[in-house]
C-alpha cells in the first residue's frame, strides 16, 4: 500500500475484550464447561469451572463463522494454559451455533439468555430484553432461568446494535461515547420519527442541516430506539425485575430512556452484557455434564 | 384551459403544466432542504418550459408526501389516486399501477373505468424503495444509474436473506468477501426489491395490464426482476415515468379537483 492512503475512522467500532480470573486453578476443577455465542456481529467465548466464571472474551465475528467461534475460543483461553480439548463440555449458540466446530451442542441463544441472565442478575429477575447486533428479543423467564414467552425482531434493524453503528459512523462519534453524550442535553428533543434506520439516517442528517447539535440528534435516536423496543417488551409483558444484554445494555442513552418510558429500573451486573448468550450455553454445558455423569453412575 | 401538478416527492419535486389535457411543459428539481423554495423553483422552471405565466393556469393540484407543503395550490390529492389518474391517462385499459419512489412503493388496483378499487403502500421501511437500491449500489461501490444494466448480465439466482436495507447491506458486503460477482449480486438485489413490491400487489390482488411508474421503473434490473416476479409477460412504462403522478395531478385539476386544503 502506498503512503498517504487516507484510513477512514470506524466510528462504529466497539471494544473487543477478554478476561481470566487470577485466583482460579481449573486444573482442580471437577467439570470444565464453555459457551460459544456466534452473532451476526459479535462472537463471545464463556469457560467455567464447576459453575463459576472462569474466563471470557467478546469479539467480532469475522466472515466465517467457524473461524470466529475459534477465535473467541483461543482469546478466552490465552495465557489460561487450557487447551479446547481440556473442557468437558462445549455448547454452541447464536446465529452461528450449528458451526461451532468443537461444539457438542447446540442450544438456541433464547434459552441461553434466560439462563445466563439467571446467573449474572441473580434470580429475581424475570424479563430479560437481549439487545443484539442483528436482533432484539424480549425473554421471560422464571426464577431459575427457563424461558416463559418471548418476542423477537430480527428483520429490521431498527431496535438493533447495527442501527446504532450507523448512527455512531454517520454523527462521526465514537459508540461507547453516543449514550453519555446523548444524555448531556439539557431539554430532551422529540423522538426522531421514522423507525426505518435508512429513513431515520436521512431525517437526522435534515436535522443536522438544520442546525441542531449532534447530542440532540443522538438524544432523538435513542428515544426513538428505546421506544421501538418498548413496544416489543409490551408485547411479551414486563415483569420485574428487569435487566438488559447484548452490546446496547452497555449505552445509557438508551437503557435510561427505556427505563424512563417504562417507569422500571433495570438491575446491573458486575459482568459484561455482551456474554450473557455463551454464559448460559457454558451453564447448559455443565447441567449436561452432570447429567451424563448421574446416568453413568445409576 | 392551462392547469398544473406538482408531485412533492421525497427526493425529487416534479412540476407539469397542461393545455386541455396537453402537457405543455415540465421540470424536476432535487427536494433540498427548503422543499417549499423547491416546489417554487420547479412550477416556475415547468412555466417557463411550458411558455405560459403564473396568471395563465387555472389550477394547480398538489400531491406527493410533501403536499402539504406545496406553495400556491387550489387543491390536494393523494399519491394513489394521482399515480392512477396518470397511468391511465397514458394506458388506457391498466388494471395495476405499481409506483415505486425513492422512499416508498405502492401497488394500487383498479376497475375497467380506472377508479381504485384498493392498494397496499409501504412508506415505513426502505425495504421496497428507491433507498434500498441507493444503498445497495453504494455497497456494491457501483453508480445507481448501472446497477440495472449491471444486473441484466448475470442470469443467476442467488437469494437474499436480509429483507432490512441496513442487514442487506451486510449481506451484500460479505457476498463480495465471497467473491460473488457483481451482476450476480445486483441481480440478486433487486429480486429483492421487486420481492417486497410484488407481495403488496399479491395483497391487492393484481391483474394484467400492469403499469409501472415512479423514478425506480427507470432501473432496467428492477423492471426485470419485478417482471419475473409477477410473472406477467410485460409491464407498460411511460416514457418518462416519475412524472405519471405530476400528470395526474394536472389532470385532476383540469377536473376541478377541490379536495385538501388551500
Amino acid at each position: 500500500m502506498s503512503a498517504g492512503v487516507a484510513v477512514k475512522k470506524e466510528y462504529w467500532r466497539w471494544q473487543e475484550s477478554n478476561w481470566r480470573s487470577a485466583d482460579i486453578d481449573w486444573r482442580e476443577a471437577d467439570i470444565v464447561s464453555a459457551g460459544v455465542d456466534v452473532g451476526s456481529v459479535s462472537s463471545q467465548a464463556v469457560v467455567m469451572t464447576d459453575g463459576e466464571l472462569f474466563a471470557w472474551s467478546n469479539m467480532r465475528t469475522g466472515s466465517n463463522s467457524p473461524d470466529s467461534a475459534r477465535n473467541a475460543m483461543a482469546w478466552a483461553l490465552e495465557h489460561t494454559g487450557m487447551k479446547v480439548e481440556d473442557v468437558h463440555f462445549v455448547v454452541g449458540t447464536g446465529y452461528g451455533r450449528v458451526n461451532v466446530p468443537f461444539a457438542h451442542k447446540a442450544i438456541t441463544e433464547i434459552h441461553c439468555h434466560g439462563r445466563g441472565a439467571n446467573f449474572m442478575y441473580g434470580d429475581r429477575v424475570r424479563t430479560v430484553l437481549d439487545m443484539g447486533g442483528q436482533d432484539c428479543k424480549a425473554i421471560r423467564c422464571d426464577a431459575r432461568g427457563k424461558v416463559e414467552a418471548f418476542q423477537m425482531n430480527d428483520k429490521c434493524a431498527a431496535g438493533t446494535g447495527r442501527g446504532m453503528e450507523v448512527f455512531a459512523d454517520l454523527l462521526q462519534i465514537p459508540i461507547h461515547e453516543v449514550g453519555p453524550l446523548s444524555l448531556s442535553v439539557v431539554e430532551e428533543p422529540p423522538p426522531v420519527s421514522s423507525t426505518c434506520v435508512v429513513f431515520a439516517k436521512s431525517e437526522a442528517s435534515a436535522l443536522l442541516r438544520k442546525g441542531w447539535p449532534k447530542e440532540r440528534v443522538l438524544a432523538a435516536y435513542c428515544s426513538a430506539m428505546a421506544h421501538r423496543v418498548a413496544t416489543l417488551l409490551e408485547r411479551v409483558g414486563v415483569e420485574p425485575e428487569f435487566a438488559i444484554t447484548g452490546g446496547i445494555g452497555k449505552n445509557p442513552g438508551v437503557v435510561r430512556r427505556l427505563e424512563k418510558e417504562l417507569g422500571l429500573s433495570t438491575l446491573k451486573s458486575e459482568f459484561d452484557t455482551q456474554i450473557a448468550g455463551a454464559l448460559g450455553a457454558a451453564l447448559f454445558g455443565r447441567s449436561l455434564v452432570q447429567k451424563q455423569r448421574a446416568k453413568a453412575e445409576a | 384551459m392551462i392547469t398544473a401538478g406538482i408531485d412533492m416527492g421525497a427526493r425529487t419535486i416534479k412540476a407539469l403544466v397542461l393545455r386541455d389535457g396537453e402537457p405543455l411543459g415540465k421540470s424536476l428539481v432535487l427536494a433540498g432542504f427548503d422543499t417549499e423554495a423547491s416546489a417554487k423553483e420547479a412550477l416556475q422552471a415547468a412555466l417557463a418550459d411550458a411558455c405560459v405565466e403564473r396568471s395563465d393556469v387555472s389550477r394547480i393540484v398538489a400531491t406527493g408526501a410533501g403536499r402539504d407543503d406545496a406553495p400556491d395550490k387550489d387543491a390536494t390529492l393523494t399519491d394513489v389516486g394521482c399515480a392512477v389518474r396518470g397511468a391511465a391517462r397514458l394506458f388506457p385499459g391498466v388494471r395495476t399501477v405499481i409506483d415505486v419512489g425513492a422512499e416508498e412503493g405502492r401497488a394500487i388496483r383498479c376497475d375497467e373505468a380506472g377508479k381504485v378499487v384498493d392498494f397496499a403502500i409501504n412508506e415505513k421501511c426502505a425495504a421496497g424503495s428507491g433507498a434500498f437500491t441507493e444503498a445497495m449500489a453504494r455497497a456494491l461501490e457501483v453508480p445507481i444509474e448501472d446497477l440495472g444494466a449491471l444486473s441484466l448480465q448475470s442470469t443467476k439466482t442467488i437469494p437474499m436473506n436480509a429483507q432490512c436495507a441496513v442487514f442487506a447491506e451486510s449481506e451484500v458486503v460479505s457476498m463480495i468477501h465471497g467473491n460473488v460477482a457483481k451482476p450476480d449480486m445486483a441481480r440478486a438485489v433487486h429480486d429483492a426489491i421487486a420481492s417486497r413490491i410484488v407481495s403488496m400487489a399479491r395483497k391487492v390482488g393484481y391483474s394484467a395490464p400492469v403499469v409501472l411508474v415512479g423514478g425506480v421503473a427507470r432501473n432496467v434490473g428492477f423492471v426485470d426482476s419485478l417482471r419475473r416476479g409477477l410473472e406477467v409477460e410485460a409491464l407498460s412504462i411511460p416514457e418518462e415515468p416519475e412524472f405519471c403522478s405530476a400528470l395526474g395531478a394536472a389532470l385532476a385539476a383540469a377536473e376541478g379537483a377541490t379536495g385538501g386544503a388551500r
